[in-house]
């Protein structure tokens, strides 16, 4: 008599002969896995933003949801993109291909973002943007398939350019990278300043991983700017802050940090730090839920997580509790799943995502401490203010064609 | 206030001194490979990395063993000078007889190992070295605020490329280099260990990297890449200058410096290619550089 459960099976080997047939491999490891792919930078610039901790913080995410989904096995792929958009792209392409992935989480950099997410839309795969600040990928570059995770361009600006403003500083010079990224963070910064009654003065372009910062932050005090903002990130952010220092220009004026990392202020100290505002989409001293969090991840990795490492853990859980909800990892149907169910976990409180991809959440404006408030290793923000997670991102600007105004 | 071709004096001579300490920078780094290229051959590609060793090694000796600023500047150089000599012993003293090429690809090698054990053990953020506490003030020039660490470089590296230019042009060491380069067998025959003078070369060249990575640790942050974009530029400045021209070397290192300050000021944009601009040019009017022999 054939049972139930041989019937099963007879089906489970059919479908993977007629698999096998066809070809790749891929829908074998579909059937019976789920994949979890991670695009990042692994030895460049900013390898210290996500990384080796994102990749730390996907394994919890999946020890914590039990090891399995579905009773399918899950496994992690993760590859470094050299910060090459056709590197990222490639790859994707060729886990989709060959290696059954259901899922890929993006790290750093919005170039190689934006080149990941047209593979998502084209191999209909749902591609978390984690790491990438650029809003763009909810805008003119938006798919089906994105979710821009932790924080975007428009959050950054809304936050600390808002609050700072709002404190007295009115006029704004900017020392923008010469990139994507930094003239999309500049615009987004100068709209918001202008919009709450501010004025901005000028900028200057500097090249990407410049050696010197000097001679652009004359320029800037030249200005007469109450407020220097620094549309840049990673090791060009912590070399113009160094120099801003070191030449008096933080006596004059204000440095406002328009992308930061915590590992970025470990690296400067508090000496250099204190006083910058910021935003965040996540801080390991929140609450007891996120301190619960990051002291297991500090056991692993032996520093507290940055937002990145936060978003990764999330996003990884939400895609796990999608596949279970829906039954099935079928792209179509978990992006559905997706888009109706609020996110509710150690990094984000009723959070959710939007038609246009954006995954509307909380964001936290800082202030840095000054060495004498820090109480303890790694004690290095304030809490100025919440900022509710539509007030961060925005309304939907209806650049995405998928989500109208 | 005065004005030339629209730019106020003041922000000029503010970018002249600005220019002169990254310019300093520039001819430390761009010295050592002009020694060891002129002496030895090797394009030391692995210079960058030597100079991020140095940075490292101050920052560690600082952290662990309470070396402070002072000895590092010493200590930093002996020791990967050192490393440098046992590089060129182990690897490069092999490749002498094959074309430049080879020592090329070997040195770029060197540096991606170097660069990559740094990454793998100290992460990719980088550590901020303190300013030592007797240069933590400023000067006031009147034109402009200098912090007088920066003027302190200019100092050292006024010192340090004069003597270098002194020790290999004008006495009797720096004769018999230059006599190693020219017939080496020759000087072997009159009873020179030309393999040592060879291998302390190289470690002086790879020692004056890691001085420079030193006083660079307190203006930026000691990473595992400070050295990997420099490297370029300084390579540009040598050639400039004429590869292996000690003199070449320290005038076009100044030189591009300031030249490459008053690009910030006037087209921002381009002031991480002005060098290069300037390279091509050189090597279309004067293919042996500005002080090379033709």
């Amino acid at each position: 008599m054939m049972t139930l459960k041989t019937l099963k099976t007879l089906t489970l080997g059919l479908t993977a002969a007629i698999a096998a047939m066809a070809g790749p491999p891929a829908a074998l490891a579909a059937a019976d896995e789920v994949v979890i792919g991670d695009i990042d930078d692994f030895s460049g610039n900013y390898a210290d933003v996500a990384g080796d901790g994102a990749v730390e913080a996907i394994r919890m995410a999946i020890a914590d949801f039990g090891g399995t989904v579905l009773g399918k096995k899950i496994t992690i792929l993760t590859a470094d993109h050299q910060n090459k958009p056709d590197i990222g792209a490639s790859k994707f392409r060729e886990w989709a291909d060959q290696s059954g992935l259901t899922v890929l989480l993006g790290g750093s950099n919005t170039g190689v973002n934006i080149a990941m997410a047209k593979v998502a839309a084209a191999k209909r795969i749902p591609f978390f943007a984690i790491g990438p600040g650029g809003s763009s990928l909810t805008n003119e570059d938006c798919t089906a398939y994105t979710v821009h995770y932790v924080y975007d361009t428009t959050a950054l600006a809304n936050g600390t350019a808002t609050t700072i403003v709002q404190n007295g500083g009115k006029s704004w010079f900017y020392l923008t990278a010469d990139y994507a990224f930094g003239t999309q963070l500049q615009n987004a910064a100068s709209k918001v300043v202008e919009a709450n009654g501010g004025k901005n003065l000028g900028a200057v372009r500097v090249p990407l991983g410049a050696s010197d910062f000097s001679s652009f932050l004359l320029q800037a005090q030249g200005s007469g700017a109450q407020v220097l903002g620094l549309a840049n990130a990673g090791e060009d952010f912590s070399n113009s802050l160094k120099a801003a220092n070191e030449f008096g220009i933080t006596r004059t004026m204000k440095p406002a940090a328009l992308l930061v990392f915590i590992n970025n202020i470990d690296s400067l100290g508090l000496a250099t730090a204190q006083g910058l505002y910021l935003t965040t989409g996540f801080y390991w001293d929140l609450n007891d839920e996120t301190r619960a969090f990051s002291k297991r991840f500090f056991a692993k990795m032996k520093k507290e997580p940055t937002m990145d490492d936060g978003g990764y853990y999330s996003a990884t859980l939400t895609y796990l509790k999608a596949v279970k909800a829906v039954g099935s990892t079928d792209s179509d149907k978990i992006m559905t799943e997706l888009k109706k169910t609020k996110i509710n976990d150690m990094f984000a409180k009723g959070g959710y995502i939007r038609a246009d991809g954006v995954m509307v959440h909380d964001m936290y404006v800082m202030q840095v401490k000054s060495p004498q408030e820090s109480k303890y290793p790694w004690d290095y923000y304030k809490v100025l203010r919440v900022m509710k997670g539509e007030a961060a991102f925005g309304p939907i600007t209806g650049l995405c064609s998928l989500a109208p105004k | 206030m005065t004005e030339i071709f629209g730019i106020p004096v003041a922000v000029i001579l503010g970018q002249l001194m600005l220019g002169l300490v990254n310019g300093s920078f520039y001819a430390i780094l761009s010295l050592g490979l002009a020694v060891i290229f002129g002496l030895m051959g090797i394009v030391n590609f692995a210079h960058g990395a030597f100079y991020a060793l140095g940075a490292f090694a101050a920052l560690l000796g600082l952290q662990h063993l309470g070396v402070n600023y002072w000895a590092a500047l010493l200590l930093s150089p002996l020791l990967i000078g050192a490393l440098g000599i046992v590089i060129e012993r182990l690897f490069l003293r092999h490749i002498y007889q094959l074309e430049p090429l080879y020592g090329l690809l070997l040195t770029f090698g060197i540096a991606l190992v170097i660069e990559g054990c740094l990454h793998q053990y100290f992460g990719a953020s980088g550590q901020s070295y303190p300013v030592p506490a007797a240069l933590r003030g400023v000067l006031n020039l009147g034109f402009m605020i200098l912090p007088l660490y920066r003027a302190w470089v200019i100092l050292v590296s006024l010192i340090v490329c004069l003597s270098v230019w002194f020790i290999i042009e004008r006495t009797r060491l720096g004769g018999t280099l230059r006599a190693a380069t020219e017939n080496a067998p020759l000087l072997q025959a009159f009873g020179v260990n030309v393999p040592l003078l060879v291998a302390v070369t190289y470690g002086g060249g790879v020692a004056l990297a890691a001085l420079a990575g030193v006083l660079s640790a307190p203006v930026i942050l000691v990473s595992p890449q400070m050295g990997s974009s420099l490297v370029i530029v300084v390579f540009a400045v040598v050639v400039i200058g004429g590869m292996g021209s000690i003199l070449g070397a320290i005038v076009s290192g100044l030189a591009l410096g300031v030249i490459e300050g008053f690009t910030k000021v006037i087209y921002p944009e381009a002031s991480n290619i002005v060098v290069f601009l300037i390279m091509a040019l050189v090597l279309i009017v004067r293919p042996a550089g500005l002080f090379g022999r033709e």
